[in-house]
């Protein structure tokens, strides 16, 4: 080879590592590593049976949810939920979409306090006491929300409250990508 | 020297002391007991190698997580009805990701991982060698470059002399 265009080489070389290091270190920089992606995008809601929290004699099924819908895994004993339900509150006034609710661990007396105190946003309340349903839909942590299309697929799952701009931004959207998609 | 000595009453609250806080963190571990000492190893195993979702880098035997104490319950179960340790791998992957296992599959996107150490070892070892290589051959020359410089100047200086002599006489 050249030997100056060997030298330049060897001069040139240090900046292209640490160039390829920043590339790789930026994209890093966005991403959040505690939320992960679900396994169940593209699939139906596991099949369940539980009871529902505003009725213990109640039985409630996968068969019973009916998208396009959201399902909101909640407990009284997550700090993050108290924040989210207002708006939960209001997509349910404004009939936005029909949310299910998925008391995650909860107890009945609590779970029930949780509603009676903030209000009921939710079609029905599946009530999974020993967090077994969660551990079927890959729930790590509360508040957790399912998006699930007209077809009763899950489509999307968001970790952590949604807000207004999460909704109008990211789930809204999707939902309707999804329903134009389904409608020819 | 000087004795330590405690009164009664001191060493009595001492011990009781040592006893509740035994107590409480007696209560804080939760023990999985088997009958079969295989099924007890097989356990073991699987919850160092699966790791916790909600506390991502702790594993489910160091994690005392509500959701990692599920996930020990649901293995333990399992064990028990006889599942294989890649059957309960798969079941648990097929909720929570690849992410779960301390294992990555070797695939595409995880080639990097598994064989990039080994690529940059390669890169790393032949850039070594060749520098040596270089180092040595270049060096040899550099050092009878120098004995001949040195020897042309000492000629070059003796020749001057040999003049200067010769302008003298």
């Amino acid at each position: 080879m050249d030997p100056v265009l060997k030298k330049k080489l060897l001069f040139i070389s240090p900046l292209a590592v640490f160039s390829v290091m920043v590339i790789l270190l930026f994209t890093g920089l966005g991403k959040d590593p505690t939320q992960l992606e679900s396994q169940l995008i593209g699939k139906p809601i596991p099949e369940f049976e539980r009871v529902t929290l505003m009725d213990t004699n109640q039985r409630v099924t996968d068969k019973d949810i009916k998208g396009p819908a959201l399902l909101n895994v909640f407990a009284s004993w997550c700090p993050s939920c108290y924040t989210e339900h207002p708006y939960l509150m209001q997509l349910q006034s404004q009939k936005a979409v029909t949310i299910y609710g998925l008391n995650y661990k909860d107890t009945v007396p609590k779970g029930l306090k949780f509603i009676n105190d903030l209000g009921d946003p939710y079609d029905t309340i599946i009530f999974d006491e020993n967090g077994r349903l969660g551990i079927e839909l890959g729930v790590y942590g509360a508040p957790e929300t399912f998006v699930i299309n007209a077809e009763n697929k899950i489509i999307y799952r968001h970790v952590g409250v949604v807000t207004d701009r999460v909704w109008q931004e990211l789930i809204k959207p999707m939902l309707v990508d999804d329903l134009k998609g389904n409608t020819p | 020297m000087k004795q330590l000595t405690l009164a009664p009453i001191k060493v009595l609250s001492l011990l009781l002391i040592m006893a509740v806080s035994a107590l409480t963190l007696k209560a804080e571990i939760i023990f999985y007991e088997f009958d079969d000492p295989v099924l007890e190893q097989r356990f073991n195993v699987l919850i160092q190698e699966l790791r916790c979702p909600k506390c991502q880098n702790n594993n489910l035997a160091d994690s005392n997580a509500p959701l990692s104490v599920d996930l020990k319950d649901i293995i333990y179960e399992q064990l028990h009805k006889g599942a294989t340790d890649d059957e309960i791998i798969s079941y648990l992957k097929a909720r929570y990701g690849d992410f779960i296992y301390y294992k990555p599959p070797v695939k595409p996107s995880t080639w990097f991982i598994w064989f990039g150490p080994f690529a940059l070892l390669l890169v790393g070892s032949f850039l070594v060698i060749r520098f040596l290589r270089s180092r040595s051959t270049t060096q040899s020359s550099t050092d009878d470059n120098t004995e001949k410089d040195s020897k042309d100047a000492s000629m070059k200086l003796v020749e001057q002399w040999q003049s200067e002599a010769g302008d003298n006489d």
